[in-house]
């Protein structure tokens, strides 16, 4: 892979991580933690939001964000032949 | 059948599956003993990361501490389940595409310098020890309360398990007894919880029934809320720690378990990078189960307690509180004379203390679930403590034989004589795990906090610069490592065990707990890292050339020695 490829692949690469450990940013610290009082004036069922997003809905999220990188990267790999 | 009798047979059988798969899973050389023969699926690896990660704490205390804790709790929630975001992101494919054994091998490969290597084998240890005395007392523990023996002769049978299959079958052994371990475990934890969601809510999945009405059309947090202000406990779903402090324990839990050595050791057991993203999504997956079905035991458990025990008469209450209260995790004091009791937030009028183990333990009982359950949940704990301990000890046994022995002291050792000296050094971790765990220090509960704050503050930093900034050199590293973990220990002791002058909490550093305060030492070593190797000369071309490398998925090959 020439130096150029390589260094398209990385900047690419950075973008995705950027865009998704905001998103792993904005739903723990964010929602969970220093929105978390805002939130719970809003309620889904039985839960108060910033509550649920402490306890579960950050979570789901964590487990989504992972899967979205993994075909994200796998896509990369292929468009700059180096996957295996 | 008796409770008892179910015990012995379920915790018989799971364990002869664990020894059954040691033998049938010998390592025959390094590379199986350290890395699995590197050639393992990322299902069975996620698996595998799971059962490895979710130890005894996971398993008995994490649903009993939210439960005393409401909001507060939700630092344990997201602190550890979002390192695995970060692991899977910025740590596990990089490590893999290296392609060694063990951690400290990628400080010392790539900064160079066999003092980052000896640096990290130091944190590794230290990191590996405090954790598994833990486990062994878990195991002991749950010995102790189920089999009704010695805890010590409980942590002594746990020793020998451990000891047979760690030693035997290495990473290889490690692995595919982690994946059964998995599977005992998370059924174990599942089926109270779905039997208990629907008694409560008629809810099948834990996760909605949190969130659903009780029979008498109420919302369940709401009820618990009400509960809580009526006894003038806080809000359950409000806490009592300030935002900026649970930021920071979050953030200390989130980087601490990225920055684990036993868990990113997992990573090296797959067979390309790419194998090494997948599983880090399926860990997370199977983590998820257990992690977001905790918070809502705790609800349940909380709420049945005080329905069933807050002002009821204490000779009318059911079996299982006296059967507990024999073990002492239950313990009530009628200071009123009234023979009720009151179950209040004021330390003066309260007259009951509860453990937060009993939320799990007694689960089945206070439920009134059959038998078999409670033979379930003991054997689940084992499952959990045990799978915990075994990844640690080769963490351990590793750096002795290899960053210590193979990579400092005596290079030209063979094949042989690295694995026997890698099943002689977890032959003598296993004994030195087990004597913590019979002569528990007593700062063990604060010490597996540091492990969290010690990985956050020395190896998180190192190998995400060495991956992201190949400008990063050792002496920015070493320095930021020894900088970081100094830190953090001079903290910890300072606050938790009142060295150096010691100090209550007024004086926390920016309102920081010791619990939280690996972030700020982990801050610090990036600064200190990026700082100094600003300041001082480039690494050499061929270890950019290794940056370079690793930042490419293909031709990663199996983890080897060189």
């Amino acid at each position: 892979m020439s130096n150029t490829n390589l260094k398209e692949y990385w900047k690419e690469n950075l973008k995705y991580l950027l865009y998704l450990l905001s998103v792993w940013f904005v739903v723990s610290y964010g929602c969970g933690i220093l929105f978390v009082e805002e939130l719970n004036a809003i309620r889904i069922g039985g839960f108060k939001l910033g509550f649920w997003f402490a306890q579960q809905g950050a979570i789901y999220v964590f487990v989504v964000l992972i899967y979205v990188y993994i075909r994200l990267m796998s896509k990369l790999d292929k468009k700059y032949g180096v996957d295996e | 059948m008796s409770a008892q009798v179910w015990i012995w047979i379920l915790v018989g059988l799971t364990f002869s599956l664990y020894i059954g798969i040691a033998v049938w899973a010998r390592a025959g050389s390094t590379k199986e003993f350290y890395v699995a023969g590197g050639g393992v699926s990322p299902l069975a690896n996620g698996l595998a990361t799971a059962a490895d990660w979710m130890s005894a704490a996971s398993f008995i205390s994490m649903a009993g501490l939210i439960s005393f804790s409401g909001y507060d709790g939700s630092v344990y929630l997201m602190g550890w389940t979002g390192g695995y975001v970060l692991l899977a992101l910025l740590l596990a494919p990089y490590l893999r595409k290296f392609g060694k054994f063990t951690v400290p091998d990628f400080i010392g490969d790539r900064y160079y310098s066999d003092v980052a290597r000896t640096v990290a084998v130091f944190c590794a240890l230290i990191i590996s020890f405090t954790y598994i005395a833990g486990q062994m007392r878990g195991v002991g523990l749950v010995f102790s309360r189920y089999l009704e023996v010695d805890i010590n002769t409980g942590v002594v049978i746990g020793m020998l398990i451990v000891l047979f299959y760690a030693v035997l079958g290495g990473m290889k052994g490690i692995t595919y007894t982690q994946v059964a371990q998995y599977c005992v475990l998370i059924f174990a934890f599942m089926v109270p919880a779905i039997f208990i969601s629907f008694q409560m809510t008629g809810n099948l999945i834990p996760q909605l029934g949190f969130g659903g009405q009780t029979s008498d059309g109420m919302y369940l947090l709401d009820k618990l809320d009400g509960l809580h202000k009526e006894l003038g406990f806080h809000l359950y779903t409000d806490g009592s720690k300030s935002t900026m402090d649970v930021f920071f324990i979050t953030a200390a839990l989130m980087v601490g378990t990225a920055g684990l050595p036993h868990v990113i050791v997992r990573f090296f057991t797959v067979n390309k990078v790419s194998d090494a993203r997948k599983s880090a999504g399926w860990a997370l997956l199977f983590i998820a189960i257990l992690y977001t079905t905790a918070p809502a035991i705790a609800v349940f458990s909380r709420t049945n307690l005080i329905e069933t025990v807050s002002n009821k008469k204490y000779d009318n209450l059911p079996e299982w509180f006296h059967t507990w209260e024999v073990t002492g995790l239950i313990q009530f004091e009628d200071k009123n004379a009234d023979g009720h009791v009151q179950y209040v937030a004021d330390a003066e009028v309260n007259e009951l203390t509860v453990d937060k183990d009993i939320m799990v333990l007694a689960n089945p009982e206070i439920a009134g679930l059959p038998n078999w359950v409670i033979g379930l949940i003991a054997a689940g704990a084992l499952a959990a403590a045990l799978s915990t301990a075994a990844g640690l000890l080769l963490v351990i046994s590793a750096s002795v034989s290899h960053d210590l022995i193979k990579k400092m002291i005596k290079p030209d050792i063979s094949e042989k004589g690295e694995l026997m000296a890698a099943r002689l050094s977890s032959l003598v971790a296993v004994m030195l795990a087990g004597y913590f765990g019979i002569n528990p220090p007593g700062f063990v509960a604060a010490t597996v906090a540091l492990a969290f704050g010690l990985a956050a503050a020395s190896f998180f930093p190192a190998i995400v610069l060495g991956i992201f900034y190949k400008r990063m050199n050792k002496e920015g590293a070493v320095a930021g490592m020894i900088v970081g973990v100094l830190l953090m220990l001079f903290y910890m002791t300072k606050f938790k065990f009142g060295w150096f002058g010691g100090g209550a909490q007024e004086e926390w550093w920016f309102g920081i707990s010791p619990e939280g305060f690996g972030t700020f030492a982990m801050l610090v070593n990036f600064v200190i890292s990026i700082v100094i190797s600003k300041f001082s000369p480039a690494p050499p071309q061929e270890v950019q050339e290794i940056v370079e490398n690793i930042r490419i998925p293909s031709g990663a090959g199996a983890a080897q020695e060189h």
